[in-house]
């Protein structure tokens, strides 16, 4: 199943190099390992989520969406967190390194607290008879969610690479302060529109319904660690061929320029 | 600092005078939106009454959008921008300037707003002096988030879009605060509207701090 | 009648969510893929 281990991707700096198996692709032998313990995670978050563990008292079923609900969200939520903290890490240190693990666990966050919210309602739907309720949470998480889109966009305005990194990490941190302040007021909020019905309704989970929602929190878990080792070199072959295409063009416009001092030009 | 923010603001509140954009444009565009606000809500069923204050800040959040486009589009010709990083004027002073003069802007524009609300909407204005706290703090926070916002988005093509998109998000608990604190204001319960100002107070604080620290590393090498 | 609506909620749920996971996995390997080929192999992992 895997090809030879070739020397591509060798790195030359002194972080620890990671081979990659097949040649011309962003898989390592790390990223094996985390992957496969991503699956055989979700493979028992399948069985005890949606077999084994029992159904809850009052909302049946629908608990079931609870363990992928929850865990989905928040590791998103953390995605964001780690997103402020390399935002951080890339106006100290000033390395590439800090800006692309940003970048990418932006990305991942933004998938992730969305897959949240779609559960979410989809969970909520039964008991409350609408697939959106504009709870403090949802809703305030989905704000986030726009939020980190408009970081994303503010990476890919194109500029010179140190002021694009600098311009994102200031943005990663702007919007990470965004978050609470629009979470206390969208709960302030609600406490105004919503006294008594959507109170926490959030089911108490022990036994075997703890262990599942457990496991969704390690599936996810892993599964963004994987994601986020592919997306970081994602991002760095991104860099390296934009390079690429500037300083080909250069070299083409500087031979283009000196082709014309020799040849008779029509 | 204070100093330079004074010149930033003078400048551009004097380009403003000049080109009277914001008079000829902008406040045409806000009356225009409470129209199509009735157009959409139906004002004979009361629904526009009971959304005023919503409507009235909405109003005025589609207006900020424009004047920080403004804001910054005048700095964009012919490398105005360099000229300005030149000349030592000190960017927190930059900040405060721009965001002043974009707050003096509104603050006129929402004044011409109230008029409106008054006689297209039938608003009763009772507790004065909540409107006033509340507007001037809701205020001072979106021209700073504005400002700052503006500056991140920056780059000619993006900004149209990429800047309502940063922007009115934050903006939220601007929008929550100072609408909560005007329908009671507008209903003669203000007792209910006070507290939000200390929401809106945070989070002007928050902006016009972040602002003045982040905008030193933002106009760096732009 | 309640049991078979929380069910379907629940199913349709588990597959949009791992659906759309394995749909932006599969995008991110496939980018590597594309944008490796378009670098030579000694620059291809981070410094």
């Amino acid at each position: 199943m895997t090809q030879t281990l070739g020397d591509e991707g060798v790195a030359t700096g002194d972080a620890a190099p990671a081979e990659a198996i097949a040649p011309g692709s962003t898989a390592s032998r790390g990223t094996r390992v985390v992957g496969l313990l991503a699956l055989a995670a979700w493979g028992l978050l399948l069985l005890y989520g949606l077999v084994i563990s029992p159904n809850d008292v009052l909302q049946e079923e629908s608990v079931r969406l609870f363990y992928i609900h929850v865990p989905g969200a928040t590791v998103g939520m953390l995605a964001f967190a780690f997103t402020a903290f390399g935002s951080a890490m890339y106006l100290w240190r000033r390395t590439a390194f800090w800006d692309l693990a940003a970048g990418a666990s932006a990305e991942i966050g933004v998938v992730f607290l969305t897959l949240g919210l779609i559960a979410g309602g989809l969970w909520g739907e039964p008991t409350w008879g609408e697939y959106w309720v504009w709870d403090a949470r949802g809703t305030s998480s989905a704000l986030a969610v726009v939020l980190y889109l408009g970081y994303l966009a503010v990476r890919r305005i194109p500029s010179a690479p140190e002021v694009r990194r600098k311009r994102s990490a200031i943005a990663g941190l702007i919007v990470f302060i965004d978050v609470p302040i629009v979470h206390f007021s969208v709960e302030w909020w609600n406490t105004v529109h919503q006294p008594a019905t959507i109170s926490r309704l959030d089911p108490t989970i022990e036994g075997l319904m703890l262990f599942a929602y457990f496991l969704g929190m390690v599936a996810f878990s892993l599964t963004y660690w994987w994601l986020v080792i592919h997306r970081f070199r994602v991002g760095w072959l991104q860099e390296q061929v934009d390079e690429r295409s500037l300083s080909d063009a250069i070299d083409l416009r500087r031979a283009e320029s000196d082709g014309s001092s020799t040849e008779v030009t029509s | 600092m204070f100093r330079d923010a004074l010149l930033v603001l003078n400048k551009d509140l004097r380009v403003e005078a000049r080109s009277r954009i914001a008079l000829n444009q902008i406040l045409p565009f806000a009356l225009l939106v409470l129209f199509l606000f009735a157009f959409a809500l139906d004002p004979s069923r009361g629904v526009l009454e009971r959304a005023t204050a919503g409507l009235f800040w909405l109003a005025v959040l589609f207006c900020v959008v424009l004047g920080v486009g403004r804001a910054f589009a005048l700095e964009s010709g012919d490398g105005v921008i360099d000229a300005l990083r030149l000349s030592g004027l000190d960017p927190a002073g930059l900040f405060l300037g721009k965001a002043g003069a974009l707050f003096v802007q509104l603050v006129a524009l929402e004044l011409v707003l109230t008029l409106g609300v008054v006689v297209f909407y039938g608003a009763a204005l009772h507790s004065v002096a909540l409107l006033l706290v509340a507007g001037l703090l809701a205020t001072a926070g979106l021209a700073a988030a504005g400002t700052l916002y503006g500056a991140l988005a920056a780059g000619l093509r993006v900004r149209e879009t990429l800047l309502p998109l940063l922007f009115l998000p934050a903006v939220v608990p601007v929008l929550i605060g100072a609408t909560r604190a005007y329908e009671s204001a507008l209903a003669d319960q203000s007792g209910e509207g006070w507290p939000w100002c200390n929401l809106l107070a945070v989070f002007a604080a928050v902006y016009v701090g972040t602002g003045v620290l982040a905008f030193g590393p933002l106009m760096e090498e732009t | 009648m309640n049991q078979l609506d929380a069910w379907d909620n629940v199913a349709l749920g588990y597959i949009i969510v791992i659906g759309l996971l394995i749909a932006y996995a599969a995008w991110v390997l496939v980018r590597g893929r594309r944008l490796s080929k378009q670098v030579p192999a000694k620059d291809r992992r981070w410094m």
